[in-house]
């Protein structure tokens, strides 16, 4: 089914889905691809969705679609959208996801790619053993109710004064680790229960930990700032907060769809479920996505705590002498409050990033003050058998919120992806060219292998040429672990 | 007849369920979840739960109900395979389901879903027969 709906060219890179496309939309769809993604884009839903997210009240200037763009639930995948919180603006918990902080870590060692060669195998191995994932598995913090509670409000500070990770990892963090107004009364016994023993465990699916090197640099100052080089071993974690994060959603979207009564909102999809972002219900769920956030971030850095302990085993060395510090944990998957200057205005929004990165400019009173003069560290993963990336925010990216891409994007669906692989080794394959990759769950690597995704240097070509957001370093896989 | 097909979704995976009856519908849509999330080729197994539930809709109610055998797989590890739609108008449910613990044998299991959404969920019938199309967060 080819999507037949109007996508006007604005330039090389911006196409608009006019609002009068469909009587309801408030604003038009704006999507950020080059000609020949434009095709893929048409090939699934994602497009309709863009413009179903432009009739969520309060919405200002665009329905925003990144170039991974996906069909996804309701809001596509690499969406966003921002409501204006002073004129009814609502928050869609649909809109942020069932995986609530889903997101990404980068960690710098300061080995080089001939050290880490002999003993990949031996690495690979060891974090495979120590690395809790894939259905069913089971983390290495076990918490009282109680206890719990109290990491949900404090987040990766909580799993850092318990041992895991040192003070200056939180400096890296997005909000530190440690999103404030997290309400834990606003959680369920049930997420609880769900996210009980998940702590420190990797998931399964797109999740992954990967040991890679750096294979080309872009943009000399901003690396060495980060400490990067060619030929340099890194580390990236994606992970998000497992079965808390997806009851809490689930709930809340579930009550939202009697706020579209109540409030009078008219959506096309129940799966885009909202309430002002002021109401009783808006401000429930915005406490209960926080505790979701701040799970994500302490899972992360327990995740890093681990990876680390593996190295400094097969390195013989404590991971500060590895030089294994934390370069950025930014989400993916979440709502932020954030100001911007509408209309000569300043005003409060609700940010919706689905499968987008947030991508603060230089000078931002967020970023850490090593950063300030480059822009926020924007982690963009790739399929396993080909590249990752580092960028940095730019000021341009405020006509997209401060957002940018978050990964490559699936093409294949899971299904097709496992016949198309039927008979083959991907692990083998992958080997052939250098890669060791290990999952715990049967068909992962089938579902995950390459060809399931769209090239992830494309999507990266768009937000560099489109100016929202700016390339400093290229990593390839050398190994990688799948839930 | 069969139970259920797996339609094309890009990010996650979706099902075209099948059924006689609303109740059929009910039961083959707890199936086609459970066939995802593991091999139930040869399983058996005699643990049960009871399930009570209400909501507005048929179609939120069959969230509803795919829902807490979710959470119940994820927190007292079940896997279910078999189904009694004991009760069933469009807005109550009561059920048993019945299943086997996961235990030692995570290698039955297949497939993370993350949640039952309700992305352009409905309940359609032709010539007596329903079927619903449900996407699968994975």
């Amino acid at each position: 089914m080819i999507w037949q709906g109007p996508l006007e060219k604005i330039d090389d890179w911006r196409w608009r889905i006019p609002k009068d496309y469909k009587q309801g939309m408030r604003v038009d769809g704006l999507l950020y691809a080059d000609e020949e993604m434009i095709g893929d884009i048409r090939s699934d839903r994602a497009a309709e969705q863009v413009a179903n997210v432009a009739f969520l009240p309060g919405i200002v200037k665009y329905s925003l679609a990144m170039p991974d763009v996906h069909w996804g639930y309701g809001m596509p995948i690499g969406g966003v959208a921002a409501t204006d919180v002073e004129a009814d603006g609502v928050v869609s918990p649909g809109s942020i996801g069932y995986d609530i902080n889903c997101g990404m870590r980068l960690v710098n060692t300061n080995l080089k790619l001939e050290e880490v060669k002999p003993r990949l195998k031996d690495l690979v191995y060891g974090l495979y053993n120590d690395i809790p994932a894939g259905v069913g598995s089971k983390g290495d913090i076990k918490v009282s109710e109680k206890e719990e509670r109290k990491l949900l409000a404090e987040g990766a500070r909580w799993v850092v004064e318990h041992g895991y990770g040192r003070g200056e990892d939180l400096d890296y963090t997005e909000e530190h680790g440690e999103i404030r107004g997290a309400d834990p009364d606003a959680v369920s016994q049930r997420a609880y229960e769900r996210g009980k023993a998940q702590s420190g465990t990797l998931g399964s699916g797109n999740h992954f930990l990967e040991v890679q090197v750096v294979d080309e640099i872009y943009d000399e100052e901003a690396a060495k700032v980060f400490d990067l080089e060619a030929g340099r071993v890194t580390m990236m974690i994606h992970s998000g907060s497992r079965g808390l994060g997806y009851q809490v959603c689930d709930e809340y979207s579930r009550d939202m769809i009697k706020c579209l009564t109540k409030y009078n909102i008219d959506v096309p999809d129940r799966q885009l479920a909202c309430a002002p972002v002021n109401s009783p219900e808006g401000k429930a769920y915005i406490g209960a996505m926080k505790c979701a956030a701040n799970y994500a971030w302490a899972n992360r850095q327990c995740l890093m705590h681990l990876a680390r302990s593996v190295f400094e085993k097969v390195f013989k060395a404590s991971p500060r002498d590895l030089g294994m510090d934390l370069i950025y944990d930014v989400a993916h998957n979440i709502g932020k409050l954030e100001k911007y200057n509408i209309d000569g205005r300043e005003k409060l929004l609700f940010v919706h990033r689905k499968g987008a990165t947030r991508a603060f400019p230089p000078e931002h009173p967020e970023l850490p003050a090593r950063y300030k003069k480059i822009g926020q560290p924007v982690i963009i993963p790739g399929d396993m058998g080909r590249n990752s990336y580092l960028l940095v925010g730019t000021k341009k990216a405020e006509e997209t919120f401060y957002s940018t891409a978050h990964g490559a994007g699936r093409v294949l669906s899971r299904s097709a992806a496992i016949s198309r692989c039927r008979g083959r080794s991907i692990a083998r394959e992958l080997e052939s060219k250098g890669i060791i990759v290990m999952s715990s769950t049967r068909d992962t690597l089938a579902e995950e292998a390459p060809e399931a995704y769209k090239d992830v240097n494309r999507v990266v070509d768009v937000v560099h040429s489109a100016g929202i957001s700016k390339r400093v370093a290229r990593m390839r896989p050398l190994g990688v672990i799948k839930g | 007849m069969k139970r259920y097909e797996q339609i094309e979704h890009t990010a996650d995976i979706g099902v075209r369920v099948y059924g006689a009856s609303v109740k059929e519908l009910f039961k083959n849509a707890a199936f086609s979840m459970f066939d995802i999330i593991a091999d139930l080729e040869g399983i058996r197994g005699s643990v049960e739960i009871d399930v009570e539930l209400k909501a507005e809709s048929p179609e939120e109610l069959l969230v509803n109900w795919l829902d807490e055998l979710l959470y119940n797989f994820y927190t007292k590890w079940i896997i279910f395979f078999d189904f009694d739609i004991l009760e069933l108008d469009g807005r109550r449910i009561k059920a048993r389901a019945r299943g086997r613990h996961v235990g030692e044998n995570r290698n039955r299991l297949k497939t993370e879903i993350k949640a039952v959404t309700y992305h352009n969920l409905k309940i359609k019938e032709e010539g007596g027969q329903y079927s619903v199309e449900i996407i699968f967060d994975v």
